[in-house]
């Protein structure tokens, strides 16, 4: 049972400036977690904090049931994976690997098999004897993972692993890393990245920071779903969820909104009489907007499209200071600048916020 | 005139001179010797073009052969002849005799010995100055007063450590720091440090270590910041403690300047001259290389074997030098 426990943790620098506070945060054995967030929101901070290289400035990190807030690094049973690599650069890849064992005192033997597994897992073999500034970007990043492999720590720790990575290895090296996971299910994986696919497609849960704290945590299709905040509705996915001001005029099972704009939506928020008359942000994501005659949700005028091929993106016209509208339309579609467009969303896909907070988790 | 003033003319008719030529010889070239201009204009540009790169490193090409290359084939020649004959060719008879001195043995083994000595403690305690220094708040501050030194003449440094070695007849109060701290803690005779066989010779080099550890220092401190940080991190996580951290990462990933300061710390050994003249004059067995050739040359006016250790001097820092160069160039690619 290798359970990760963080609670009340917080970091502040030089007794002042204050980056991350309160993160409660309960991780199960097997889990892979991603951290994400807009830069600077202290989520390499939080990873770091995880491995031991920065200091806890308060609250508990507990691994295992047990305390480790001031345990070393390496005495933590984790292993991590750096977003440059971090290679030894006098040492071949399979002292590379070997270093840590080395240095825990392990037989020679024990450690030449745990190397010649980890470098056959990632086909690192025909490499071993090569100093890092002889491979790719692709390969170095692969004995970086096969460094931590060897240790077999109960829990890995990625900090934005793949960002150095071009895009189609990138795609590649994120599968393997899918694949890595299945193959030790009972290792727990801590994930850092600023990549929404990234996130969207290894993790088990996502653990969206913001504003020094927690925004939400959720499985993928959760947090896109069902998202607790605009923060976190913008955060995740792209392009971002619309927001457009509206008043609440039907209230139930269902919400009726009447839009600043002159539209009218139908949510499937439920709502209750008190809501009456409330003030509100309709969220639609671009992807659930789709082309209506009349009774519609949202019309405006094309300003500018980006045919991507499988779908179309249409940027409206707005007002100074605002951001545009944005709907994503499948297929391809010539020639709609300066047209007006009328939009609508099925009332599944129709988000309702209050204050920035989301209807369903007040 | 005020030597001030004639200090700036000096100055202003140096510069001018070099500014005046280059822009003269270079119109000189572009406009009369080959105008870019009439039936010719191509081949003109093509040949002045070819011509320039002569012409600018002329100067610098001059300086160095007058200066440089001259006085090295003049001592060569000056080593095979001989003072007694006229200056007669002797052939390799110089080196026989010289060869032949103990003294010059004497100089030989020094050398060696200041050749280990020297660069490795330099090179250690700037590494170890360096590394303790490199985290904390007045780092800073006791890397400039390690530094200092540097500034400071062979010479001047010589003297300053002359006072400390300095030795008062016994009972009276000692002025040298050294005597000072000896009496008062063995209660035995001063000692005349300078004069005590072989040991004198590392009192010697100790000037010399003071003085080149703040150059070896500033190096290392620069290449241990170059260090990515990730990887000492990395080390962290394997479990490296702090002094396997230094030894298996950090020294491994700034060997090459290591060498670098090694090297150029033993050509300036080599070349040790000030040091031991101004402290011993090469008595009591600490004689060294150049200050044999110094003697040679200007004591005894023997000019052929003089140049005859000149000529061994620039053998044994030849290799170094070509080496040192190398690892620098390749070090900056």
């Amino acid at each position: 049972m290798t359970d990760l426990k963080l609670t009340n943790v917080g970091k502040t620098y030089g007794g002042a400036v204050e980056v991350l506070k309160d993160i409660n945060l309960d991780i199960k054995q097997g889990e892979l977690i991603v951290f994400v967030g807009p830069s600077g929101c202290g989520k390499s901070t939080l990873l770091r904090m995880i491995a031991g290289l920065e200091k806890i400035t308060s609250g508990e990190l507990e691994i295992d049931g047990m305390l480790v807030n001031d345990v070393p690094p390496a005495q933590r049973g984790i292993a991590m994976v750096f977003q440059s690599y971090a290679l030894y650069p006098h040492m071949t890849v399979r002292e590379n690997m070997s270093f840590a064992l080395k240095l825990a005192g392990k037989a020679q033997g024990e450690i030449d098999e745990a190397v010649n597994r980890a470098a056959k897992m990632l086909q690192l073999d025909q490499y071993l004897d090569r100093l890092p500034k002889a491979l790719s970007g692709g390969q170095r990043q692969r004995v970086a993972i096969g460094r931590s492999i060897v240790r077999d720590p109960k829990v890995y720790l990625f900090d934005e692993p793949l960002s150095n990575l071009d895009a189609a290895l990138r795609v590649a090296t994120r599968i393997e890393i899918a694949q890595l996971k299945e193959q030790m299910p009972d290792r727990t994986m801590i994930y850092v990245t600023h990549d929404q696919v990234e996130a969207m497609t290894l993790a088990s849960r996502i653990v969206v920071l913001a504003n020094k704290g927690v925004a939400q945590v959720g499985s993928p299709l959760e947090l896109y779903e069902r998202p607790n905040s605009e923060f976190v509705a913008q955060f995740i996915g792209s392009p971002a969820m619309n927001l457009l001001p509206g008043e609440v005029i039907e209230t139930g099972e269902q919400t009726r909104v009447k839009l600043a704009g002159g539209g009218e939506a139908v949510s499937h928020y439920p709502t209750q009489a008190s809501d009456l008359g409330l003030k509100v942000n309709v969220g639609v994501r671009p992807e659930d907007f789709e082309t209506c005659e009349s009774d519609e949700l949202f019309a405006g005028e094309v300003n500018i499209t980006e045919a991507l091929g499988e779908v179309t993106l249409l940027y409206f016209k707005a007002d100074e200071g605002q951001e545009p509208s944005i709907a994503k339309l499948p297929g391809i579609h010539k020639g709609m600048r300066g047209q007006t467009v009328k939009l609508t969303a099925p009332a599944d896909k129709v988000h309702l916020f209050a204050n920035g907070t989301s209807l369903l988790y007040r | 005139m005020h030597p001030a003033f004639l200090g700036l003319l000096t100055i202003a008719i140096g510069v001018g001179g070099c500014v005046a030529y280059y822009f003269f010889s270079n119109w000189v070239l572009d406009n009369v010797l080959f105008p870019a201009k009439g039936p010719q204009a191509g081949r003109n540009i093509n040949r002045a073009n070819l011509i320039r790169p002569w012409l600018f490193l002329f100067p610098a090409m001059i300086a160095l052969g007058l200066y440089l290359a001259y006085p090295v084939i003049e001592t060569l020649r000056l080593s095979l002849t001989d003072r007694d004959q006229d200056g007669a060719f002797v052939g390799l008879a110089n080196y026989m005799q010289m060869f032949g001195e103990p003294k010059f043995w004497e100089a030989m083994r020094n050398n060696m010995l200041w050749l280990i000595v020297v660069p490795a403690m330099s090179t250690m305690f700037g590494l170890l100055v360096a590394q303790l220094t490199d985290r904390i708040k007045w780092g800073n501050i006791a890397k400039s007063l390690i530094f200092m030194p540097m500034a400071i003449s062979f010479v001047g440094a010589a003297v300053i450590w002359k006072l400390i070695y300095d030795a008062r007849p016994e009972g009276t109060e000692q002025i040298g720091v050294l005597n000072a701290i000896y009496v008062a803690f063995s209660g035995g005779a001063p000692q005349q440090w300078l004069t005590l066989p072989i040991w004198n010779n590392f009192f010697l080099m100790v000037v010399l270590i003071w003085i080149q550890t703040g150059f070896s220092m500033v190096i290392l401190s620069a290449a241990l910041r170059g260090i990515p940080e990730e990887t000492i991190e990395a080390a962290i996580v394997d479990g490296a403690n702090p002094i396997q951290i230094f030894f298996k990462i950090k020294v491994p990933q700034i060997k090459s300047t290591i060498m670098v300061v090694w090297t150029t710390i033993t050509l300036v050994v080599l070349k040790v001259f000030d040091i031991v003249f101004a402290m011993t004059n090469g008595q009591w067995s600490t004689q060294v290389l150049a200050n044999y050739m110094y003697t040679q040359l200007f004591v005894a006016n023997d000019w052929g074997v003089g140049s005859a250790s000149a000529m061994m001097i620039m053998l044994l820092v030849t290799p170094i030098l070509v080496w040192n160069v190398r690892n620098a160039r390749k070090e900056m690619r």
